[in-house]
């Protein structure tokens, strides 16, 4: 059936439903349909068609809310019988979301108003809280298929405050240029008409005033970073920028007392304002996304906790102690390393470590913190705190805490250096000739030469080169974290890849089966054989058989960490480990479910991993630029076939554990330029000491670990032209610093020869900042056409 | 000709009065969400349609 579904638009298989004239991929979207329809709220589907998600079941997930100490801290406002919360809701994304959010108080009275900020996927629910507790508002959008994710770290620390700085920094410089170009006009003419003459100190007292804010307050960072430059030894780009804007006013503040000229109010402020505007240019953020997470996010916030008399009881993850009992259900992570004391654990480390595969465990086994439960419910006992796991001490490594912005020198630094030495030498050697030849304008010449030779251009090629890119990268589906991050990419030289979720896509094995053919009871028999088995392989299996007729088996086993057998009539199917089928295991490494019938062995179920399209291609493509590193946390099972897949050889490493690969990230370190590409928990800490860590991401607006950058999965094989792309993006920035050296040329020809009048340096510095700005851009856009998806 | 100091004065003053509006609009966090409102304010007449298509099809389901 080529029916697609009217809710969440995902094609209907084998549990279609029909309803009211419409198909529905499965009975949770029907659901949905339905409470949408009976509440009025059907134009969801006419602003935008299947805009929906299937809705997940959600019976246990939010037991957490029943803690009100979480409840507590979840809270915006708490008082006189309402509350208001904000959630975080990662599959909002269209307009139908906005509007079913916004008018969620019909779907329950008690809601009272909700608002949604959709560049940050929150909503914000007023709401009384008598008839509607938390858990049940988290609930009830859970069941529309909008579930909040709630994450601790997101409330516990003090709301972080925006900053609104730079806007406001913006707003003074762009306030004050405008009034002081238009006073400083009449200047411009040299006009010489009486009463011109007779205002020119009223207007020039009022430019100065305007310009008073601009060099205290909006220009205070330029001075800070210049300081901090100097102190510990470095001529960043901000010593030229603060020295000019200091020699600027005070030559403009010095002509205007002594009514020497007009002074350079109009450069002043305008130097400020487009060096700010660059700035905020450069500033680009996703307010979606996050790139500071850490193993917070993926765990659980609360833990049902079984008292010593028995009772169960809600508790925050923190509060977990040595010894406590905890109960882990279906799809919950386990948060501490603990005992198994009861329950069949099925434990899927694929976070951890990136094994593939779950892993059973029997009672009185160790379970490591991290390991997802697929299955029945647990009983465990904490062995350590959560802040004290395995898994969670990866996170107090040194790499986490540094700051690879701050410890990387970028091109506009490094030729800060090389031109505040060559502008201060010039300002000497031309002052000294002055002093011999007519001491009186030497003053005027040395300050001359600061002012035109401040390095606005300068300043502003990279800001506009990078802060174009960081939007082109991001309408392809590549969000960097910021700006330095491209920098950085342009300097890699070595490339190193996860392969579980990186280089593999998630979206499930590519299943063959070897061995004998089925015949159709066979079939049918395995099918439901396998129905019965909650084995997380078995489940993987069964989806993808055919649909037979459900039957009720005559006779059920299942052997945990063996297999299963089902009977009906005189037939039995036997489905299990290649041991439990009697059969001599042929290849340790890989995952395989063997069948055999009554009659004997019949075959194997392999379970491949798919990699991603285009792979191949990609790193050939990468190959004759970079090294590449396979760098995997599963086991070598998949080796042979990863070698056969690639024409050439290039390093590859198994069984990795997190720790391995950090360390391995720092060893490469040494002699060269490292990009981890990752995706999981297990990457974390490769991706943090890394230079420049990517996250790859089958939804961007669901988690992914802390990293630089984070690439929508669908674009991974345009990696090489990103890479390809910043290279190019620094080259920009090196032709548009020799473009403004030409322009600082032609001013310091005006300036050591004492002619620098303001209206010279009111007229180049915007044409030169402006000019750069146009080039940057034409350059970045033109570039960046190749790059079609 | 003095006026003109009368004149400079009032513009000055028009002139900080919208920048002391636009710091104060800054604060009040207006400018946060650019996208969000652009989407709602389409969203009213939905509403009020959906009304009276829902009132129709309840009509034509009691006829």
């Amino acid at each position: 059936m080529a029916a697609t579904c009217f809710h969440c638009g995902d094609s209907c298989n084998r549990t279609a439903v029909r309803f009211d004239d419409k198909d529905f991929c499965c009975n949770g979207c029907k659901t949905v349909y339905e409470i949408f329809q009976v509440n009025g709220l059907e134009s969801y589907y006419d602003l935008q068609a299947a805009a929906g998600a299937t809705p997940k079941e959600v019976s246990n997930a939010y037991d957490f809310l029943d803690n009100q100490e979480v409840v507590e801290k979840l809270l915006d406002f708490n008082e006189e019988g309402i509350q208001v919360v904000e959630f975080h809701i990662p599959h909002m994304h269209c307009s139908s979301c906005i509007w079913v959010l916004e008018n969620l108080g019909r779907l329950h009275a008690s809601v009272k108003s909700s608002m949604v900020d959709f560049p940050k996927r929150r909503v914000r629910i007023t709401f009384e809280k008598d008839n509607l507790k938390l858990k049940e508002l988290a609930m009830l959008l859970a069941r529309i298929g909008y579930e909040p994710s709630i994450a601790l770290e997101d409330y516990s620390k003090a709301k972080k405050r925006v900053s609104r700085d730079l806007i406001y920094k913006l707003g003074v410089a762009g306030f004050s240029f405008g009034n002081v170009m238009l006073l400083s006009f009449p200047e411009y003419f040299e006009v010489q008409e009486f009463w011109l003459d007779q205002y020119k100190p009223f207007f020039r007292g009022l430019m100065f005033a305007f310009s008073l804010p601009v060099v205290f307050y909006a220009a205070r960072d330029y001075f800070s970073a210049a300081l901090k430059g100097l102190r510990s030894k470095i001529l960043n780009i901000d010593v030229p920028i603060a020295l000019g804007i200091l020699t600027l006013f005070l030559r403009s503040a010095v002509d205007v007392l002594f009514d020497l000229g007009s002074g350079f109010f109009d450069s002043l402020t305008g130097l400020v304002f487009f060096l700010l505007v660059g700035r905020f240019f450069q500033q680009k953020t996703y307010a979606h996304l996050s790139f500071e997470r850490d193993y917070k996010s993926y765990f659980p916030i609360g833990v049902t906790k079984i008292r010593e008399d028995g009772v169960e009881e809600n508790v925050e993850i923190h509060a977990i102690q040595q010894g406590d009992r905890l109960l882990v259900r279906n799809q919950e992570i386990i948060p501490v390393d603990s005992l198994l004391v009861q329950g069949r654990a099925h434990i899927d480390y694929s976070f951890v470590t990136g094994e593939s595969e779950s892993v059973p465990k029997t009672s009185g086994d160790k379970l490591f913190a991290g390991g997802k439960q697929l299955g029945s419910v647990l009983e465990v006992e904490a062995l350590k705190s959560v802040s004290q796991s395995y898994l969670t001490q990866l996170w107090s490594n040194s790499a986490f805490s540094k700051n690879k912005a701050s410890e990387f020198q970028s091109l506009t630094d490094a030729i800060g250096k090389r031109f505040t030495i060559a502008v201060l030498s010039i300002a000497t050697m031309a002052t000294s000739f002055w002093l011999w030849y007519d001491p009186s304008m030497a003053l005027n010449v040395f300050t001359a030469v600061l002012i035109i030779a401040c390095p606005c251009a300068i300043a502003l090629a990279a800001p506009f080169t990078l802060g174009n890119l960081l939007r082109i990268f991001g309408r392809k589906g590549f969000y960097l974290r910021d700006a330095n991050t491209i920098e950085r990419l342009a300097k890699v030289d070595t490339l190193v890849f996860d392969k579980t979720g990186t280089l593999t896509s998630n979206a499930g094995n590519a299943i063959v089966y070897e061995g004998m053919e089925l015949s159709n009871e066979e079939a049918s028999l395995l099918k439901n054989t396998l129905r019965a088995s909650n084995h997380p392989l078995s489940r993987e299996l069964y989806g993808i058989l055919d649909d037979y007729e459900i039957m009720t088996l005559d006779d059920f086993t299942e052997n945990t960490g063996k297999g299963v057998q089902g009977t009906v009539g005189s037939c039995s199917m036997k489905v299990g480990s290649a041991h439990y089928l009697g059969q001599a295991i042929s290849r340790q490494s890989e995952t395989a479910v063997h069948i055999g019938t009554q009659e004997g062995y019949k075959g194997r179920f392999v379970f491949k991993s798919k990699y991603r399209d285009g792979l191949v291609r990609l790193f050939k493509k990468l190959r004759n630029d970079f090294n590449l590193v396979i760098l995997s946390g599963d086991h070598d099972g998949e080796k042979n076939h990863l070698e056969k897949m690639f024409p050439f050889q290039f390093p590859m490493f198994f069984n990795q554990q997190p720790q391995d690969k950090l360390a391995f990230i720092k060893s490469a370190q040494q002699h060269s330029v490292v990009m981890m590409i990752g995706d999981g928990l297990n990457d974390a800490g490769a991706l943090a000491q890394s230079d420049v860590g990517v996250a790859i991401s089958e939804d961007v607006n669901v988690f992914s670990p802390a990293c630089d950058a984070i690439l929508d999965a669908k674009k991974f094989n345009l990696l090489d032209r990103f890479l390809h792309l910043s290279k190019q993006a620094t080259i920009v920035i090196k032709w548009s610093f020799l473009l403004s050296l030409l322009y600082n040329i032609t001013g310091l020809y005006f300036a050591v020869t004492g002619q620098l009048k303001p209206v010279i340096a009111a007229i180049l510095m915007p044409l030169s900042s402006i000019s750069i700005v146009v080039f940057t851009t034409l350059a970045m856009n033109m570039l960046s056409r190749k790059l079609k998806s | 000709m003095s006026v003109i100091y009368v004149l400079l004065s009032i513009s000055v003053c028009v002139a900080i009065f919208f920048f002391v509006a636009f710091i104060f609009t800054v604060k009040s966090g207006q400018y946060d969400d650019s996208y969000t409102p652009s989407v709602r304010m389409l969203f009213e007449d939905e509403l009020v349609k959906e009304n009276t298509k829902n009132n129709n099809q309840n009509k034509s389901q009691t006829e």
